[in-house]
This record gives structure tokens, sequence and C-alpha cells, in this order.
């Protein structure tokens, strides 16, 4: 067989080598002539180079010499191990009435949902650390500072690790993660195309699910992209709260399937389930807060659709997206007046927006978010939980300008009609980021 | 029993695809890959030569290439930095994850060119590893070559053989082929050129092509008008033979360029498919020469 396969390579051979090697007779005597100069031009070049690499050797003894450098040689990694950056954001951003006050009537924020802060305000700043913590390893740690009262407060805001190496497309994630519902909700914030989460986020996740837990996920074997995954979360953050059922208080289910409809254009789908229980889970007013005990379901489904011309991202590119969510709650209500009201509702919230990119640089976007729900009944009638005369939506403009991958400057403009008074708002923001910066999923 | 049976009827689909999947992230890797591996492999490649791969998304469908791929092929030297990790880190694949055989960044097995190990991000999108360009040098692609064939041995044993015959095939077609590309562009040796980014340092080593300016004054970013009316005054005093771009880059600025100079501007395939006649390596070098050989005489 060995023998087979050595013989007809070497019959191979004999076939292609004078396809390519005969030429006419002159030009043969020609080449000969060009290969003994270029022969004896490069006995000189190589000469040359063997003196300078010479010289380079002494030079990184002395570098090695003077100062431990390291030099980053594991492939795929970045120059330090671990990876570190730093995101840094800020904003100015004008009301017409104050935001201290600022509510959607019948849908009571939690967590961390609510108005960007009014005027000059430093955002979040991230540090973030990651690298493979062996072969069957990695980890990830993501440290928020931010100023809370006027206190600085650091926030373990990510910190999980990942198997790299389970076998038929498993892998598992344990720790405090972006759980992977929806499209925007593992998204970072300086990874977002708006300044702001849309209005179904804010509302029934509280800008966005982290939690405590182990998330499992699996890549179907297939040329379409399809992936599977299921989470378990200790149910300590909204739409969840004070980590029921022994600390296991939250599972989610997701589903996300997409492919290339053309070399221009790719898409990306999903469903997302989510069940959360939730004890004395406040939102609402801060000082007198609606307090729910009950079981919240979320089913979320989104599209996302992605265009460059020839799939060169650089020059000119364009991104639909859209998403929608609808939460049933089933429960009692205490606080802001009521106690124990039963409550059993549905509400519905969705976005859609287009981010477009002309010419290197510049990007312009356009977004309307928009909520709806159940009328609760006559027993909520003066609580934060019935509903604004018209269903709250917004619709924002942005434009902005990268001067590199690193360095981002936004104007948005938003017209406001959710909030206590439709109004227009608008702001300033810059997101920058030193250090390692990790890839950006679709 | 009968679990088995199913299980294997479920997979007997997947089980049936004997060849091994290379994953390449350009595709110069992809037709290497088609050199040494023929029929025995089966070649994708994430970007196509109209594509910048410094600016590729992490694509759904290609987190599902590299969820079943055997073998990835990358030019490395953080050239893919943006987006491979990414698909590495949703595909789920511990065959292709870095430290495997199965995981190869081209550009490690030749001498890299241009490594800044203490860079400033001000200076730009510069790689401290080096310019991941290797492959406009066809030495370059015999060192890969090299590599390649060793790795597809040590993950397909079974056809160990048959890798061998190819490589051999092949190192014997491309040395020659260099010896004829070498004769042939010796009129090169010494030309000017104009280049839109720094793509093209290892073809300027081999051809000894001499680099007087590039469009861009940082690398990485869109050419700005000053820069490029300082270009303008520069090449008056000191004239360039030819403006060098990629297929993916932006045509503009270098026939801006070239209207105002009279230097011209030519579009040289940076990969495979970069022309419509560069189809494998060997015509992707006949082409690159053949172009500048044009332009300058």
């Amino acid at each position: 067989m060995r023998i087979d396969l050595v013989q007809s390579a070497i019959l191979a051979l004999l076939i292609v080598l004078p396809d390519t090697v005969l030429a006419e007779p002159s030009e043969m005597e020609l080449l000969r002539n060009a290969i003994s100069e270029m022969r004896a031009d490069y006995d000189a070049r190589i000469a040359e180079l063997e003196r300078r690499l010479a010289a380079a050797e002494q030079n990184a003894q002395q570098a090695q010499s003077v100062a431990a450098i390291s030099t980053p040689a594991a492939p795929g990694n970045s120059a330090a191990n671990p990876a570190i950056g730093v995101i840094f954001s800020g904003s100015a951003w004008n009301y017409a009435s104050s935001p201290d006050g600022y509510a959607v009537q019948g849908f009571p924020f939690g967590g961390e949902a609510g108005p960007i802060d009014e005027g000059l305000a430093l955002g979040e700043t991230e540090l973030i650390m990651n690298a493979n913590v062996d072969d069957k390893f990695s980890a990830w740690l993501t440290v928020a500072l931010a100023l809370e009262d006027g206190e600085a407060v650091a926030e373990v805001e990510e910190a999980w690790v990942e198997t790299t190496a389970l076998p038929a497309g498993f892998s598992a994630r344990l720790g405090r993660f972006f759980s992977g519902i929806g499209y925007l909700n593992d998204k970072h914030a300086h990874a977002w195309d708006f300044a702001d989460q849309p209005l179904p986020y804010q509302a029934f996740l509280g800008g966005q699910l982290i939690d405590d837990g182990v998330q499992i996920r699996w890549l179907a074997p297939t040329d379409t992209y399809l992936e599977l995954g299921g989470e378990a979360m200790r149910g300590g953050r909204y739409p969840a709260a004070s980590a029921a059922h022994d600390g296991v208080g939250s599972y989610s289910l997701f589903a996300n399937i997409g492919g290339d409809s053309s070399a221009s254009s790719s898409w990306l789908a999903g469903i997302s389930f989510l069940d959360a229980t939730a004890i004395e889970r406040p939102s609402g007013d801060e000082d007198d807060p609606l307090l729910f005990s009950g079981d919240s379901e979320l089913l979320m489904a989104q599209f996302v659709w992605k265009w460059s011309p020839n799939g060169n991202w650089k020059q000119r590119n364009l991104i639909l997206q859209g998403e929608y969510l609808k939460k049933s709650e089933d429960g009692l209500y205490s606080g802001a007046g009521l106690s124990g009201t039963p409550y059993n509702g549905d509400q519905s919230g969705w976005y859609a927006q287009a981010v477009y990119q002309p010419i290197p640089r510049w990007r312009f976007g356009g977004r309307i978010d928009a909520l709806s729900g159940d009328n609760p009944g006559a027993l909520f009638d003066s609580t934060p939980l019935a509903l604004r005369s018209s269903d709250p939506r917004r619709f924002s403009l942005m434009a902005d300008w990268a001067n590199s991958e690193f360095s981002r400057l936004r104007v948005q403009f938003t017209r406001d009609e959710a909030g206590p008074q439709n109004e227009n708002q608008w702001g300033l923001q810059y997101i920058h980021s030193i250090g390692a910066h990790g890839a950006h999923s679709f | 029993m009968k679990t088995s049976i199913v299980l294997t009827l479920l997979f007997l689909p997947f089980m049936a695809h004997a060849e091994l999947k290379v994953f390449a992230c350009e595709p110069e890797w992809a037709a290497l890959a088609d050199e040494l591996g023929g029929a025995e492999v089966s070649s994708y490649s994430a970007t196509t030569a109209l594509q910048d791969p410094h600016y590729i998304q992490a694509r759904p469908s290609l987190i599902a290439k590299v969820r079943n791929a055997d073998l990835l092929i990358c030019s490395g030297a953080e050239l893919e930095m943006g987006w491979l990790p990414s698909l590495l880190q949703k595909a789920n694949n511990p065959k292709v994850m870095p430290g495997k055989p199965g995981y190869m960044e081209a550009s490690a097995f030749v001498l890299r060119l241009g490594a800044t190990p203490n860079i400033d991000r001000a200076q730009g999108d510069i790689h401290p590893q080096g310019n991941p360009h290797v492959q406009t040098n066809p030495h370059n692609i015999l060192a890969v070559a090299a590599e390649l064939n060793r790795r597809l041995v040590v993950i397909d044993p079974d056809n160990a053989a048959a890798y061998e015959a190819k490589y051999g095939n092949f190192s014997k077609r491309w040395r020659d082929a260099i010896t004829i590309w070498e004769a042939k562009a010796r009129p090169l040796r010494g030309r000017r050129i104009v280049t839109h980014h720094k793509s093209w340092i290892y073809l300027e080593q081999w051809l000894g092509l001499q680099e007087i300016g590039n469009l861009e004054a940082v690398p990485g970013l869109p050419p700005t008008a000053a820069h490029l009316s300082q270009l303008t005054a520069t090449l008056k005093d000191t004239a360039a033979d030819v403006i060098i771009r990629s297929p993916y880059q932006d045509s503009k600025p270098s026939e801006w360029l070239s209207a105002r100079t009279g230097i011209p501007a030519v579009m040289l395939p940076l990969t495979v498919g970069g022309t419509e006649d560069a189809k494998d390596l060997f015509s992707l070098f006949d082409r690159i020469i053949d172009i500048l050989l044009g332009a300058t005489t």
C-alpha cells in the first residue's frame, strides 16, 4: 500500500514536473544565467543577514540581562497573561425635566434599570481580566468600578470559569455571568449600539440579567449554526429575588440558529425562556418599593441581520436587529400601599433598530422601543402598576465616530414617550479601552 | 444494544465524512491545505480575498465551521484577534484549541518581520509579534507547508503516506516555481513602491522592492487627506514606481495619489482569489509578478 503510494507519487512527480520547468531553450538559458547571478547576489545578502542576525542576538541578550522581558509567545493569547483590559466610559446627558423621579407607569423598574445620570457623569469603568487556566479551563473576570452616592464601589460583575475541552460540542460555565437569553443580554455595555438598553430590557430584566450559577451549551455538528443552552441560577437578581428554592431560584433555556444568506449577509435568530421565582422582589421607588412574591416567566425572541459588501466589514456595513419579550407574572404584590394583593398578568415589549456605517469610522442608527401590558385591575389603580394612558414608547437616533476600534464618541437623541411626561432627551458619550480587548461576538 | 444501533444510525451521516476538515482563516492557507491534503482534506476559508482579515464578524456560520473542524490554520500574530477568540470560545471544539496539534498559526513558523515588543497604541494597529501578512513571500509558504504536513500526519496518521507524497510533490513544484518567479522578477529589484497598508513587507523583502511610503498615516486607520497631500509632496522629490493596494482596500486614495503624481496605481492580489486568475497559490504569485512587471516596465 505504502509502496503503491510512493510509486504513484513519483509517477505524479514525473508527470507534473516537465510541465512546470519545461520552457523554450533560449528562455532556459536566460533563466540559468539569471539564477547564477542571483545565487551570487543571494550569497552576499545572506552574509549580510547573518551579520545582522548576530548583532540582533547580541542585542537580545543584552535586553534580557537588563530586564526579564517576556516575549509574547503564547499563540492566541495577548501580550500579558492574564490579558488585562480597562474600559472607560462617561456621558453628558440632558433632560427636559429631572430624571430623579423617572418611572414608566405600569412597568416599575427593578435591578439596575433606569435613566442615564443627568449632566456630566463618569459611567461604569470596567476592569477585565481573562486567560486560560490550563488546558481544560478558561476564566474571565469583570470588575465594574462605579460611583454610588459619591462612594467608589467595586462590584464583581462577571466571574466565571468555563470548560474548553469537553467533547461532542458541549461546554459548561460556572460562576457569575450574563445569562445567554436574548441577543443583547450578554453584550457588555461598551458593545451596545445605543447608550442605554431598550425599554423591554429595562422593564423586564432590570437592564441585563446577571446571576450566579451554571450554564451548559451544546453546539450541533451541523453546517448551520445551532446552539442549545440552559442555565440554573441562584435567583438573587431581578426578575428573580431572594434566591428561592434553596438558592436555585431561576432556570433558563435558549436556542439560537444562524448562518450566511450570501457572501455579504448573515443572520442569527433565537428564542429563550426564563423561569424565575421572586420573594419580596423590590421595584419602583427605592424608598417605598413594590414587593413582588411569586412566579415570573419571560419569553424572548430575537432576530439579527448583518450586511456588508462582500463581507468586508471595515468599509461599509449595516446591522438590523429586533427582539420581542413577553413577561407573565403570577403572585402577590405588597408595598406602595398594597398588602398581599394578587396579581396575574402579561406584559410585553419590543425594540427594532438599524445601525449603518456608510464610511469607515462613522455610524448612524435609529431605534424604536415600546412596552404594552394587561390592565392589572382596579386594586392597582393608584399604584405604579396602573398602566399609562398610552403605551410607553421611545424613538432614538444616534451617531458615533470611532477613531480606532478602541475609541468611540457618540451623540444620541431620544424622544421619550414612556416617562412621566413626553419629552426630548439628548446626550454625549465616550467609550474607550486600553489593554487587551477581547474579540466581540456576532 | 438497541440504543447503540440507534445512536450509530443517528451519527452515521457525520461519520460518513471521512475527510479531514480544515478551517483556514485566510484563503492562502485553505489553498495550501488543498495542495497538501488533496482528496483526504476538505478545506474552508473563513475569509475571502475581498475581505480585510483584521475586521471580520464572528458570524454564526464560522462558529459552526470551527465546531466541526479537525485542524485550524490562521496567519496568527494577532491578525485575527478581533474575531478568532470569539469563534474558538463559542465553538466548543477541543481539537482546535491553542496548544493542540489542530491549532496552527502559520506565521509562527516563519521569520516574522517588523516585530515591535514595546509598542504604544498611538502608533496605530501594530502587531507586537510582527507583521502577520507572511504569505507574500513564497519561501514562507514553503516553511508553513512543512509544518502543515507534519500536523496533517499527526492528526490523520492513517493517510500519512498520502500526505507525505503530496507534500513531496508540492514542495518540489513550489521550489521550481520560486526559481522561475525569482528569475522573472529580477527587473523589479530596487523598484520603489508606495503601499496602502503595510501588507507587503515580505514581498518587498523577497523581491528587493523598496517601500518608501504608506497611504495610511497610522497603520489600520483610513488614509487622511493631510497625509495624502504630504505624500504627494514627498513623491514629487523622490518618485516611486508603483502604488499598491489590496483588493479589499478602498481604491480612492491610491487613485487620487496616482492622478496627482502620475505614478501607476495597481491592485495586487494579497491572497488566492484576489484577482479572477489568482486561482491557487501558483497563479497567485504568477499574477503578483506579472502585475508588478506590467506596471513598472
